[in-house]
């Protein structure tokens, strides 16, 4: 019995070691030792390998088109042009309004369409694949294809759960502790210019450890591009683990809320070793608060630029919805970031009505791996008699095309409110004047 | 999105739904996958406020009408089958479907089934005449508050005579259908599906 222990404690400092060596130094300064590279080239060759003995052995029936594909072709006529052609059959009435029992067809149709397919419910669920990638989550239609798929089905399952999903726990408990340590103590130091150099080289480090953690594979683009002191990076926003994949390439200062437990924990002691942008709850509301604070750390040239996620909330990594605002008021310079995550080999989305961060945080480190690209685009400025929403828009236009993802007009709160009443009004006021024309006189008060 | 639910549909299910509704296995599964996406306390049924929440179909001035079509009288879910019999009234009409004989049940999809549905988004009461009142309700779910009372008032009993033959003051089934002989239903109440 005593043996065990002894061969326990052993093995248990043999692996720490291992990880220390193998991993963690190298994350630390910022070189590869080729473990990781080695990984992926097996994950990607198994995975076309299984893509196409699925394909082999499934036949038409099943073989399900491409999920980016829509089910149905939209009409993409304007009202007015589909209610002309309803009415075509009829004569246009001499006096009183112009309505047709037809008219409701329009309405009725486009009603069905977004029963069938639309464009916003989809983008908060996880992206359906293509084909399957031997994880029992995205599993859609279980048939038995082969034993050998089934097989490594098994030995997959095996290896991350038993092999990888401990190991990258372990990293990430070391990361983070490494963080709050790292930066408690660099704020221990008086502010010297080594001072923010060590921060910034604490903080790069932990988010290094952090991705190895996630068996995170990231190509940047672009990087002339990158965000400079004194202005605000804005990215698309599918999950926390964006603020990981960022900070492997650069520092930046965090805006949020203040929380409390393990977050709020490190949150104070990130902040010790440079500035963030940390509000309480009740502070958030005050919008005139929140954009003098932002404003004055963005006028500090010595402050690093500010990261933010104008969506406000998590999607799926295949559109980008409605940017707030806020931080477009500010006249700052905006550093757009585009991030598209692979979904084949790791779906990173957060959908937190489905998952708490907890359980959110164990599905990513027994997932296969995380690959993502963050693409850097170039500085955009708020231009001449451009209002914030037109240049909101615009920047998230950018971003999209960069990323490859759908440009959508709406909200990300619609997760988990309703639209606003002003958009059914709209819809009735332009029926209204097709019903009555523009004629002032009809309209009630 | 979608997970293991497609295994809930039997195959005999789908050859039962292709029988009734005419739409294809892949086009059913597709469906399946979309009714459990909507589903969202993944009870096998939908409600009203599963529908509420796709956002295009809440901003729609007759969204209530549509999503009520839905639901047979006083019932409050849907299971699968009634989602698919009320969507396979836009179903396209397919060429060879024109020439079927006539022995064969009328088609979900058919002309006079796809006016039938139009028919009863006035018909609030499902006494199968459009009264006054029936149609300015839904004028003025259409208009908002755009309209003064008269005018639409006035809009209404102008539609009602024209379309009115018996002289009742209604609308029945039959006047409703002579009144849009014209139009091209076919294709106005029809959805494309790619696949």
């Amino acid at each position: 019995m005593e043996d065990f222990w002894v061969f326990a404690l052993w093995a248990l400092k043999t692996w720490l070691c291992l990880l220390i060596g193998l991993i963690m130094v190298p994350a630390m300064f910022g070189f590869s030792l080729g473990i990781s590279e080695a990984y992926m080239n097996i994950l990607v060759k198994t995975l076309e390998w299984a893509t196409l003995n699925i394909q082999k052995v499934t036949d038409e029936r099943t073989l399900k088109p491409s999920a980016s594909n829509g089910l149905i072709q939209r009409e993409d006529g304007s009202m007015e042009k589909e209610l002309e052609e309803l009415r075509s059959t009829r004569p246009k009435p001499l006096v009183g309004g112009d309505f047709a029992l037809s008219d409701c067809f329009y309405f009725t149709r486009k009603g069905i369409e977004s029963i069938v397919e639309d464009e916003v419910t989809q983008r908060f669920t996880s992206e359906e694949l293509v084909s399957w990638n031997l994880l029992t989550r995205t599993n859609n239609d279980f048939q038995y294809i082969s034993l050998k798929l089934t097989l490594v089905y098994g030995i997959g399952i095996f290896v991350r759960y038993c092999i990888l999903a401990p190991l990258r726990i372990t990293l990430a408990c070391i990361g983070l502790s490494w963080l709050v340590i790292g930066t408690s103590a660099v704020g221990l130091l008086p502010n010297w210019r080594m001072k923010f150099w060590l921060s910034e080289w604490v903080h790069v480090m932990c988010y290094r450890i952090c991705a190895r953690g996630l068996s995170a594979t990231i190509r940047y683009h672009n990087r002339e591009n990158k965000p400079q002191k004194g202005g605000i990076c804005v990215a698309n926003h599918t999950s926390p683990i964006d603020i990981v994949i960022l900070c492997n390439d650069g520092c930046y200062a965090m805006v949020g809320q203040v929380h409390g437990g393990l977050i709020g924990v490190l949150q104070r002691a990130m902040v010790r070793s440079c500035p963030h942008v940390w509000f309480e709850r009740a502070e958030m509301k005050d919008r005139h608060l929140v954009t003098k604070r932002l404003t004055d750390h963005v006028n500090d040239k010595e402050k690093l630029p500010i990261l933010i996620f104008p969506e406000g909330t998590c999607v799926n990594n295949t559109s980008v919805m409605m940017f707030k605002k806020g931080s477009f008021e500010i006249g700052a310079t905006i550093y757009p970031v585009a991030i598209k995550y692979d979904p084949n080999v790791g779906d990173a989305f957060w959908n937190s009505s489905k998952h708490s961060m907890v359980n959110y945080l164990l599905r990513m480190m027994t997932s296969w791996a995380l690959v993502c690209n963050v693409w850097y685009l170039p500085v955009m400025h708020q231009q001449e008699g451009e209002d914030a929403v037109q240049f909101a828009n615009r920047v998230k236009s950018a971003i999209a095309r960069r990323g490859g993802l759908v440009d959508l007009q709406w909200d990300g709160g619609l997760k988990r409110s309703q639209p606003k009443v002003w958009f059914k009004e709209e819809q009735q006021k332009q029926y209204s004047s097709m019903v009555v024309g523009d004629d002032s006189s009809s309209h009630s008060d | 999105m979608g997970s293991r639910a497609s295994t809930l549909l039997r195959e005999e299910e789908i050859e039962e739904i292709k029988k009734e509704t005419g739409f294809s296995h892949s086009q059913i599964t597709r469906l399946y996958s979309r009714f459990t996406s909507l589903d969202k306390g993944e009870n096998g049924t939908l409600s009203r406020e599963d529908f509420q929440r796709i956002p295009e179909l809440a901003i729609n001035p007759l969204g209530d009408r549509i999503i009520n079509a839905f639901f047979p009288e006083g019932e409050d879910q849907v299971n699968f089958r009634g989602f698919m019999r009320t969507l396979a009234h836009f179903r396209p009409i397919e060429d060879n479907e024109k020439s079927k004989n006539a022995a064969v049940s009328e088609p979900l999809n058919s002309r006079t089934n796809k006016l039938l549905f139009a028919f009863q988004l006035y018909d609030l009461d499902r006494d199968d005449k459009i009264s006054r009142d029936e149609l300015l309700q839904v004028l003025r779910m259409m208009v908002g508050v755009n309209i003064s009372d008269e005018q639409l008032g006035s809009i209404a009993d102008r539609t009602i005579q024209e379309a009115d033959t018996n002289g009742d003051n209604s609308i029945s089934f039959n006047e409703f259908i002579k009144v849009l002989e014209k139009v091209d239903v076919e294709q106005k109440m029809s959805i494309r599906f790619l696949h």
